[in-house]
Formats: C-alpha cells, structure tokens, sequence
C-alpha cells in the first residue's frame, strides 16, 4: 500500500527560535497585532510504501529519529494518508 | 605525527586545515574523501569546516551518515584523537561524538571576523601547551554556531571539566557583548568525556601564521603534537 505523510519538525519549546522572534516582529511592525507568537519549523512531504498503515507509522517514527529531526533541539508530529 | 583531513562535498576549509597541518606544522597528511570506508592508521582526524552537502536537512546531519563517519565513530573510540572545526564541530554533534547541537546565530548573521577565546582546561591533547585563562585570538566564520544544550547537559561538561574554550573580551572577561552568537554558557569548543575528541567553531587553521593577522592556533597544533609525538 502507498502513503503520504506530512511530518513536520520545529523546535522545542525550551529552545529559543531566533528566527521565529524575528519575523514575529516584522509582522507586528508591518502592522499585524494580531499575532501574538511565531516558531518556525520543516515540513516534509513523504511518499512510502509499506504494508500497512502501523507499519508506515513505525516506519516514520525510525525515520524521525534517526535522520528527520535532531532529538536535542527539535520535536517531530506526522499525519499520514492512504493514497489510492 | 600523522594526520587525515575528511573531505566531504562542500567541504571548503580543507586545504586550510591541509597547508596549517602540512607546510606550517610539519605533520604527516593525507586527504580522506568521505567515501572511503577505510581511513588509515593516524593519530589525529581533523574534519574541517565548509558546508558539507549545503547545510541541507540540518548542518552536519547528512555528513554525519557518510560512509569514512562510520572509521572516524571507531577511531574515536579506540580514544585516538579528532578534532572538528566549525562545520566539523556541527558533524561531531549530529554524529553523537559530542553533547549538544548548534541553533543558527542569535542575531541570523552569518558573522565571520576575529574572536577572543580564553581556555578553560589544558588537561588535554589540544590545549596543554596552553595556560588556563590565556586567550586566544582566532576568527570565526559561521551562520549556526550558537551551541545549545540542556541544564543537565551544560552541567555535566562543566562537572567533567568539557568546557574548553569560552567566548570572551582580549583580557579574559565573560559576557554576553563578547558572545558573537549567542551560544550557551558563551561556550566556543568542548570535548568529550574521554577528552579525546574536540569541537570548536574558531578556525585554529586560518590563524596559524603571523601574515594571516594571528598565530595563536598553532597553540593547539603544538599541544597535539607535544601529546600525540
């Protein structure tokens, strides 16, 4: 069966995201007060193959950890879609 | 003393880290592309800086899975020495060989111009020719070099005497106008627990001659090689 999955990864919340702070504060002086906080983070567009739904999860999740995101300063979420 | 000098695509203080080791310390050295699984008997490794596969994904993240990584990881636990600057500093913390990781710099400048950094510890291969609090002028250039790593983290390398070389003032003084990116504890280079392995973001190979404006890194040359000759 083939999947897609969005995974994004950002960084903790303990860790500061100075580029993040510095567009929040360019929409705040372009006028935007409307937004209160701003962490910027990847989106990855995964197609995959595997025989079923938990089996692509794990599949992510080994993927995740060993190369898509860098456990000291990020966190990781996916959502994945069978495609037809 | 012999030395290799990992070269991966976007490498590009190579031939720096080559001429310094070579034609101004007099080392034994050879080029290692990053393919090659075997890397020789040497005693020292030093992966230089650049931007090894375009800072793609994360920087180091992708070198890190090279195939030499893989000789460099024994090397290294076989307690030879490895020293990685800058970019080589970034693989060293992707490939676990060090604790940590590098946030891009506080201010999203890539800065690149001479820094003070005073040593911290001379109970190692890289800085025992070097007196505790003795500062060193040597240039950085880099976009992500603001070190981070958790309370814990930062406790044990201060706990285990990690903490190597720190940003500060000519004369030695801490803070944060002398922290040129943010990093955390103001902290430049550490090594490991076995005191084997070193990352710094300074550049030690472009002020290796007085006509580069500093020789203070061939401080740490000489301390490799009084320790390792």
């Amino acid at each position: 069966m083939r999947f897609k999955a969005m995974i994004h990864t950002s960084l903790k919340k303990s860790v500061l995201d100075p580029q993040g702070q510095t567009t929040l504060h360019a929409l705040s002086t372009m006028g935007f007060r409307e937004a209160k906080s701003l962490r910027i983070g990847k989106a990855f567009e995964l197609t995959l193959e595997a025989a079923d739904r938990k089996k692509a999860e794990t599949c992510i999740h080994a993927m995740c950890d060993k190369l898509l995101h860098n456990p000291v300063i990020e966190e990781y979420s996916f959502e994945v879609q069978e495609l037809s | 003393m012999k030395t290799a000098v990992i070269v991966f695509p976007g490498s590009n203080c190579d031939t720096d880290c080559f001429h310094a080791a070579r034609d101004v310390m007099k080392m034994s050295v050879e080029y290692i592309w990053h393919k090659d699984r075997d890397l020789p008997k040497v005693d020292l490794v030093i992966i230089p800086g650049g931007f090894s596969y375009g800072d793609y994904l994360r920087t180091g993240a992708i070198a890190r899975f090279s195939p030499v990584m893989e000789s460099v990881i024994k090397h290294a636990g076989e307690g030879r020495a490895v020293i990685g600057i800058c970019n080589g500093f970034q693989i060293l913390l992707e490939a676990g060989l060090l604790p940590g990781a590098m946030l891009r710099n506080k201010t999203l400048e890539f800065i690149c111009k001479h820094v003070w950094i005073r040593t911290e510890e001379n109970l190692t291969i890289f800085t025992g020719k070097i007196d505790i609090g003795e500062t060193l002028c040597i240039p950085i250039a880099h976009g992500e070099g603001n070190y981070y790593c958790d309370d814990e983290t930062l406790k044990a390398l201060h706990g285990n005497s990690q903490v190597v070389f720190r940003y500060t003032s000519r004369d030695g003084k801490v803070g944060d106008k002398f922290n040129p990116n943010g990093s955390r504890d103001h902290i430049a280079g550490i090594v490991n627990k076995k005191k084997n392995v070193l990352g710094m973001m300074p550049h030690p190979e472009r002020a290796s001659e007085e006509l580069l404006g500093s020789s203070d890194g061939r401080k740490i040359w000489n301390s490799i090689m009084n320790a390792l000759e």
